[in-house]
């Protein structure tokens, strides 16, 4: 059920951006976030575009991945360009009246829908390249360790990081029980699939509450499981593995800044 | 009839986690078997016996429910599944309605039958899975283990499938649980002697036990096919994947070995006993 969601799921390998320190990770891709929003001009893209398919292509996932990533933003990415080209007012490129409405295409508008589309594609590919090339838990643990400095104001950042280990290690665990009880139940009939929003509501619950009970079961023996082992939370633990950072995240780092320079650069000064 | 052809599967095809779990099965089962399907996990078991009611479909050739092909577009799948009754592992964990009555009567109603056909055919699954009449009102989440799990049974037996397939009906139970699991298989088998009916089990005592016949799986494919005297016969083999034959068909071979004149085919605590008796017996009577 949950197959298609790219968003959280991890492609093994053993590229660069495998290799880096989680954290680290995370800032540039804030930073890599923080440029694509900040970028107007068609240059700046080009070069963005140029980082963006150079990314891709040192990570080893395969295109196919990737755009099977932007597949469920795909009718959000159309509807958003469709209304920037038509709704934005400007030099008119071409116009028609259909039922009395009066269609207009302006150059800005396909500027702007463009840049937009661009834009959106950019973001999910960018964040999925990082849940793609980073294990769930090495992801976690990278949020445990940036949200330290906030422990000072009472954050519970280990709690908070222990609680998204948890749900993200149980995604899989209750896809394939929810997959089992649909199974189960449609071989005694079941129809999941045929009938009104409201019959289909009502078709759901020989399949939750089974999944329910199962997600408490499982709550109450894990609970118990790491009670039995004295976990006791955040204060001064330990890691088994540490995430160190080493000459070779701060090579890539220095890249990926000099990159981000330069699409800024291009941006602000090419167009003056 | 349910009926093979070359099926092979393939999990998540067109994927980087795209593997095979079947190649090339070709089976026929007859009307009234009573069928063990064993091997180790991973063996394919569990794959090959979703396609007897269509719940997946092969990738890669046939297989025919009572001369109908489930491959076939056409197919109605529910048809398919009303006659051929599945029980998954752990079937306890697809309980969810208030009162065990209302959980067996799940399926039968989707079936769009009339109340009191209903109310019989509740009546019917719940005495075939040996169940008591007291058990009914209950909540399902009130019995025991064995129990819920019967409950579960009850739900499939309670649309009267042709044939009924059981997916490690034994696992995680107590002893007195599995006992009573297997009598209920056995009761099942001798009162409806149309019934296909194909259990999937890790223990050859089991097996050993009830089946007439015995499907050994490995890797995908169909090692050994035959009466549980033929399978068993194969004790090197089962040995070379990883199975065992029973404890009591090697325990006697030891015997045979030892220099004791025992009887062909000891399978069972029973039958060992019987003959070993039967052996003591015939020394000090003479």
């Amino acid at each position: 059920m949950l197959r298609d969601v790219v968003i959280g799921q991890y492609v093994p390998g053993k590229s660069p951006l495998h290799r880096m320190n989680p954290p680290l990770k995370m800032i540039l891709m804030i930073a890599y976030i923080a440029v694509l929003f900040v970028i107007k001009s068609a240059a700046a893209y080009a070069l963005f575009t140029v980082c963006a398919v150079t990314l891709i292509m040192i990570s080893g996932v395969s295109v196919g991945m990737i755009l099977k990533g932007i597949k469920p933003i795909l009718y959000i990415v159309i509807f958003t360009a469709l209304l920037n080209i038509f709704m934005t007012t400007g030099e008119v490129m071409w116009s028609a009246s259909v039922f009395g409405l009066t269609l207009r295409i302006t150059k800005e508008g396909v500027t702007a829908g463009a840049l937009l589309t661009a834009r959106l594609i950019y973001l999910v590919t960018g964040t999925s390249l990082l849940t793609l090339t980073t294990p769930p838990l090495q992801l976690t643990d990278g949020i445990e360790r940036l949200l330290k400095p906030l422990n000072k104001i009472k954050v519970p950042s280990h709690e908070i990081a222990m609680m998204m280990t948890i749900a993200i290690r149980f995604i899989p665990t209750f896809s394939e029980e929810a997959d089992k009880i649909k199974k189960a139940q449609t071989a005694r009939g079941a129809d999941f699939e045929s009938g009104g929003l409201i019959k289909r509501a009502r078709a759901m619950t020989p399949l939750l509450v089974p999944l329910f009970i199962s997600a408490f079961r499982r709550a109450d023996e894990l609970a118990e499981a790491m009670e039995a082992r004295c976990y006791r939370g955040g204060g001064n633990r330990t890691k088994m593995k540490e995430q160190h950072i080493t000459a070779f995240d701060i090579k890539a780092a220095v890249i990926f800044v000099l990159a981000a320079v330069l699409i800024l650069l291009a941006e602000f000064w090419i167009e003056i | 009839m349910i009926k093979a052809e070359h099926v092979g599967y393939i999990y998540q095809k067109g994927t980087p986690f795209e593997h095979r779990a079947l190649y090339d099965i070709n089976l026929e089962i007859a009307d009234g078997t009573l069928a063990a399907v064993i091997g180790h996990t991973g063996s394919g078991k569990s794959t090959l016996i979703q396609h007897f009611n269509a719940l997946i479909k092969p990738t890669e050739g046939r297989v025919i429910i009572d001369g109908t092909d489930i491959t076939n577009p056409k197919t109605d799948l529910r048809l398919i599944r009303r006659a051929v009754g599945l029980v998954f592992q752990y079937p306890e964990h697809q309980l969810f309605e208030e009162t065990v009555y209302k959980d067996i009567a799940f399926g039968p109603a989707t079936m769009g039958l009339d109340k009191a056909e209903i109310d019989e055919r509740v009546r019917l699954g719940a005495r075939l899975a040996g169940l008591r009449e007291e058990h009914l009102q209950r909540s399902p989440f009130e019995l025991s283990g064995g129990q819920k799990r019967r409950a579960a049974i009850a739900g499939v037996l309670a649309m009267e499938p042709k044939a009924l397939i059981l997916d490690e009906p034994t696992a995680g139970l107590d002893p007195k649980g599995r006992d009573a699991m297997l009598s209920v298989i056995k009761k099942l088998h001798e009162e409806n002697k149309d019934m296909i009916i194909i259990f999937v089990s890790h223990s050859m005592e089991e097996v050993a036990g009830i089946a007439e016949r015995v499907i050994v799986m490995n890797e995908g494919r169909v090692e050994i096919d035959g009466t549980a005297e033929e399978v068993f016969a194969n004790a090197e083999r089962l040995r070379r994947i990883g199975l065992n034959a029973p404890q009591m068909a090697l325990l006697a071979d030891k015997l045979r070995a030892a220099g004791y004149d025992l009887p062909e085919n000891i399978y069972t605590v029973e039958q060992a006993a019987a003959a070993v008796k039967k052996l003591i017996g015939g020394n000090t009577g003479a």
